[in-house]
């Protein structure tokens, strides 16, 4: 099977992303989303440390620490952006105002639980920064994973076993294998990679699934 | 004459008491106040409760104040960063207490307070553990935790100018939680790299007006272009930091 890459699982996600969308990219994975945003569509890229219209990483030299990402690497700002505190920058998500955020997970549940902020191991320094606010506040929540585990364990589940960091939450599911929509009537599968059979795909995802297309 | 400025960072950080609750601006380094919480560390109040984005980063700015016992507690989004060994230390032996806040609740915590709202439901955080015990409510079909504001006895902020009223403008996103904490704080301090007259910033750019600011004292220019500073050195071999 045609296992996507991580660089054609953003570019994947980044097709989604129509013009004039005002969209938060997770720290990680969903970052490299950015670079796959086509040229001829004005996308706002909102960073929850207060920016609006964040551009790419600036040339070796240019950096600016007090131009960074939610991961507090150096960033730029394209023309027309603006910068604004905290708290009109959470109530740009809390308030319903950014259209899309895409983010990682550890696990995501058939209802769109999510859980990407805490794997629940007892030693673990425990940080959420702004997941839980971006989880809850787009319009659309995305997420974007590999679809089971290194060892093979499912991360699409009936259940999530991690502690949550939304409650039905995510609209849509991008991994490796599949494009996947979490609709009120259960998880359903829009696409797969090649090679790859509906059946196969089922097994691989630990909640009831069903193809958007009838045949596959 | 109203003149908020002060001589120097010392007279910025006097009186922070012992016990204070203390709110420090910055995302990671970016709008992190250093020289004000150095001088926080040379004037040596102890027993704080600290309230900040982050937990510092090696052994500099809030991590040195960690390092040397002076902080009880922190109210905090985001400790865990790959330098934060001197959190991590004190807070796995148990000598540190942590309230972890998703970083809008904090945000809108502090915005409460400094805006006299006596509580407010938010919907970030429902059904996560970190809304466990707190009262909920459903309005209008939607699920709310109820939060309630941060109050602070002492802000200490990063701008990039400021005038003898306390008007203040910011750099980039140095500014992120700077304005808000400001309002919050019943004495607002801000350290800036200029200070300029009366008249010099323009009233329709002026981010923080001077009524939220307390004190205002000049440290230069703290402009940091090109590359990362030098990583920084990893933990000390042997025990945690001892907490004196």
């Amino acid at each position: 099977m045609q296992r996507l890459s991580r660089d054609q699982m953003a570019a994947r996600v980044a097709r989604d992303i129509p013009e004039g969308a005002y969209v938060n990219l997770g720290i990680g994975l969903p970052t490299t989303v950015g670079n796959h945003l086509p040229k001829d569509r004005e996308i706002f890229l909102h960073s929850e440390n207060g920016i609006l219209g964040m551009g790419p990483a600036p040339a070796k030299g240019q950096e600016d620490w007090d131009l960074v990402n939610a991961g507090k690497q150096p960033v730029t700002l394209l023309t027309g952006g603006a910068f604004f505190h905290h708290a009109d920058s959470f109530a740009m998500m809390r308030g319903g105002h950014l259209d899309i955020c895409v983010l990682g997970a550890f696990q995501v549940s058939a209802t769109g639980d999510l859980a990407n902020w805490h794997t629940g191991a007892p030693d673990a320094i425990p940080a959420v920064g702004g997941a839980m606010d971006l989880a809850i506040g787009a319009r659309r929540t995305f997420v974007m994973m590999e679809h089971v585990t290194k060892s093979g364990e499912h991360k699409i589940v009936a259940r999530c076993s991690y502690p949550l960091t939304g409650v039905g939450c995510v609209s849509r599911i991008y991994t490796d294998l599949a494009v996947i929509d979490v609709t009120p009537d259960g998880l359903v599968a829009l696409e797969w990679v090649d090679g790859l059979s509906f059946d196969e795909l089922a097994r691989l995802t630990g909640a009831p699934l069903r193809p958007a297309r009838a045949g596959s | 004459m109203i003149d908020k400025i002060v001589a120097d960072c010392a007279s910025a950080v006097a009186g922070v008491p012992d016990g204070a609750t203390v709110l420090v601006g910055g995302f990671g380094g970016a709008g992190q106040p250093m020289h004000l919480i150095d001088a926080l560390l040379a004037q040596g109040a102890r027993d704080l409760v600290l309230v900040s984005n982050n937990a510092g980063n090696a052994e500099i700015g809030l991590a040195a104040l960690l390092k040397a016992g002076r902080v009880r507690k922190l109210i905090c989004s985001f400790p865990r960063q790959a330098d934060s060994y001197v959190f991590d230390g004190l807070y796995r032996s148990g000598r540190l207490e942590l309230e972890l806040v998703p970083q809008g609740n904090l945000a809108e915590r502090i915005r409460a307070a400094g805006a006299g709202i006596g509580a407010f439901f938010t919907p970030t955080g429902y059904g996560t553990p970190l809304a466990e015990g707190k009262e909920t409510r459903r309005i209008n079909g939607r699920d709310y935790v109820l939060e309630y504001p941060i109050h602070a006895d002492f802000a200490l902020i990063k701008a990039q100018r400021g005038d003898r009223w306390g008007n203040l403008v910011y750099r980039k996103a140095a500014r992120n939680f700077g304005p808000v904490m400001a309002m919050a704080a019943r004495c607002t301090v801000a350290q800036v790299d200029e200070v300029v007259p009366l008249g010099a910033l323009d009233p329709e750019h002026i981010v923080t007006p001077g009524i939220f600011v307390h004190r205002v004292v000049a440290v230069g220019d703290t402009v940091q272009i090109g590359p990362a500073p030098a990583p920084a050195p990893g933990p000390a071999p042997g025990p945690a930091p001892k907490a004196d």
